[in-house]
């Protein structure tokens, strides 16, 4: 006999493959018939997903919003670009990292890992004290982290070079790496909903009175998936550096959280289908939208918009799902095989 | 030098509450973090200018008589920030807060992107009354004039709200409207005349912070708002969220501590003040979560 329960684990465990066969079709479709600035595009929005998908570990769980994410995306980048880049150019660009750091030349894979862990230190350790807060006092420290670590970075300028670029990092980041990663944070992301401490969270998101009278301690399970979420954020931020090459801090300040966001509230905070189909459309929205702001020729006549419209357009679109489709584009459902196809041969349904 | 250090923390200070306040008081009757303020008050400083491309501004509104100019910014802000609650704002009446939050910082964004097309990325020079810089004897200190005009025009706007909020119907349904707002509607208090009447105060208190960034630093640049919103956010949490009080006392002393960590940083740390001043508020939060002056309908009834 098989009970309803394992029914709905079964169903929810196929919720990740579906999802990484999507990207998987995804990226496949645009390398077979797109053209070369297709490909960058496939790889670029499969960095977001590791980045939205990571976000959402702790804001789709927890139901507070971070404006935060960007800061470990920012460090990631960093530290994968201080422990790769070519000794010879960190002692021109970058003087003052210290000895360790201005000799290290890793392969980038554990630069990468790294990358992660440094992020995920950061966030326990300011997490320890911004997720003492309740929810959106939270929301603002989380906005005042963001604007402390820019200003910092900005200033930094032995060790960070500053508000002038960091080149040369090695663009390793095909759309076949960063799809791998992507996988791994949509992995990641469906474990730690289905763990105890993931639905612990749900619970706290859902009411957060009735769940610490049932002895939830929502401190706790917030401060380990933030900890997780900035694992993967910090991850994305080296592959979006290694991605293009060049890295500042206002790479990773308020444009890439305002994309982040939008992504997330137009798929839908409330699953990680949500969060993984808001990437994808809000990718495709901007790559047409940015093509349009090059031009396009219709009969004799050349039309385009102008740069920076392409913001004002995603922004209304996130207002208008916010008022006529307030739960997103999935409305907090995951992408799952239906009941029938998961309960095997011979079983009823009751 | 002393003397000089409290009128520096206390036009800075000023500056915060003004601010503070402006987030506090949408905050407090619709439970809405603005975080298109930070654009509201760029849009003011632009609303002084024609829309060009160019390198140099040309004067529009800057042109009028000061007290009419001064007229004209505070009902471009209060406008702008009543056409955002009527086109934004009031779909979402009913939405929670978190997503109240995430449209008002899409808001942000539009308006910013919108001054970017019409006005172009560089930040522009505006000369609009120049001889404010000019410094005044008072005791040992040098003070600029335009510190002591900051100083009592803070004063004065802090007593006019103060008596506005004591005094007048508005006041009193906006007090009530923060306290319970549920309870106010049912006691007849009109639920958009409130919120509209929120909106424009605010947006009028974004239009004088833009006037005094613009005396001071003589720049129109898109991204001006943000630092002093953020300024402004940290104010109304360590205040307590919702208490007006708690924001201007919160904008004072963010003010204060701001004005003597730029005095008494050493010369390397110095670009480092802001990192130092969010570290501070932080770590302000981990002693007393709920802020110093927690509002009555802060915490959750069960």
């Amino acid at each position: 006999m098989i009970t309803q329960h394992r029914i709905r684990r079964r169903m929810a465990a196929t919720t990740p493959v579906l999802l990484a066969l999507l990207l998987l079709a995804f990226v496949a479709l645009t390398l077979a018939f797109g053209d070369r600035a297709a490909g960058r595009m496939a790889s670029e929005t499969l960095i977001r997903v590791t980045l939205v998908v990571g976000f959402w570990i702790f804001a789709g769980n927890s139901g507070v919003i971070s404006f935060g994410h960007a800061a470990f995306a920012c460090v990631g980048a960093y530290v994968s670009a201080w422990t790769t880049l070519n000794p010879a150019m960190k002692a021109t660009l970058l003087p003052g990292l210290p000895p360790a750091l201005a000799e290290a030349h890793w392969h980038v894979l554990p630069a990468a890992l790294t990358a992660g862990l440094v992020a995920a230190a950061l966030a326990l350790g300011t997490g320890a004290a911004i997720l003492r807060l309740s929810g959106i006092a939270a929301s603002i420290a989380t906005f005042a982290f963001l604007a402390m670590v820019n200003t910092i970075w900005a200033n930094w300028t032995p060790v960070t070079g500053g508000t002038s670029s960091v080149v040369g990092l090695a663009r390793y980041v095909t759309p076949w790496v960063a799809l791998g990663w992507a996988v791994a944070a949509i992995l990641a992301a469906s474990l730690y909903a289905a763990s105890a401490s993931g639905l612990a969270l749900r619970a706290t998101r859902e009411d957060e009175v009735a769940a610490s009278a049932s002895g939830i301690d929502q401190y706790r399970h917030r401060l380990l998936a933030y900890t997780l979420s900035a694992f993967f954020c910090g991850v994305g931020g080296a592959l979006a550096g290694h991605f293009i090459g060049v890295i500042n801090p206002d790479g990773f300040y308020l444009s890439l959280t305002f994309l982040m966001l939008a992504m997330l509230v137009v798929g839908g905070i409330g699953s990680l289908s949500g969060a993984v189909v808001g990437v994808l459309a809000v990718s495709l929205a901007v790559e047409a939208l940015v093509r349009l702001e090059k031009g396009f020729t219709l009969g004799a006549t050349t039309f385009a918009l102008p740069p920076g419209s392409q913001e004002i357009i995603i922004a209304l679109a996130m207002i208008l799902v916010l008022v006529f489709r307030p739960a997103g584009l999935m409305a907090g459902r995951e992408i799952m095989l239906p009941a029938r196809w998961v309960t095997g041969r011979g079983t009823s349904q009751n | 030098m002393s003397l000089q250090l409290l009128f520096d923390a206390l036009s800075l200070g000023g500056i915060y509450a003004i601010a503070a306040l402006g987030i506090a008081l949408i905050f407090g009757v619709m439970k809405l973090v603005n975080f298109a303020h930070g654009q509201f008050i760029a849009c003011a400083v632009f609303a002084l200018i024609l829309p060009s491309t160019d390198a140099v501004a040309a004067l529009g509104l800057g042109l009028l008589p000061t007290p009419l100019l001064i007229l004209a910014i505070l009902g471009f802000g209060a406008g702008l920030a009543m056409a955002a609650e009527a086109l934004v704002f009031r779909p979402l009446r009913n939405a929670s807060p978190v997503a109240l939050m995430v449209g008002s910082f899409a808001l942000g964004v539009a308006l910013q992107n919108l001054l970017l097309v019409l006005y172009g990325g560089r930040p522009k020079a505006i000369s609009l009354w120049a001889g404010l810089g000019a410094p005044v004897q008072i005791g040992p200190a040098e003070v600029p004039l335009l510190q002591l005009i900051v100083i009592a025009a803070v004063i004065a706007i802090l007593l006019a709200l103060g008596l506005m909020l004591k005094r007048s119907r508005l006041g009193l349904e906006m007090r009530a409207a923060a306290e319970d707002f549920g309870m106010a509607q049912l006691l007849g208090v009109r639920a958009n005349h409130v919120i509209s009447g929120a909106f424009a105060l605010s947006g009028a208190l974004a239009a004088v912070v833009a006037l005094v960034m613009v005396a001071q630093t003589g720049v129109a640049d898109v991204r001006m708002g943000g630092q002093i919103m953020l300024i402004a956010f940290i104010a109304t949490v360590v205040g307590g969220m919702g208490s007006l009080p708690g924001a201007v006392a919160a904008g004072l002393a963010i003010g204060a501590a701001s004005a003597l960590l730029q005095a008494g940083l050493p010369d390397a740390a110095r670009p480092f003040r802001d990192a130092f001043l969010y570290a501070l508020v932080i770590f302000v939060l981990l002693f007393r979560p709920q802020g110093l002056f927690a509002a009555a309908g802060a915490k959750p009834r069960v």
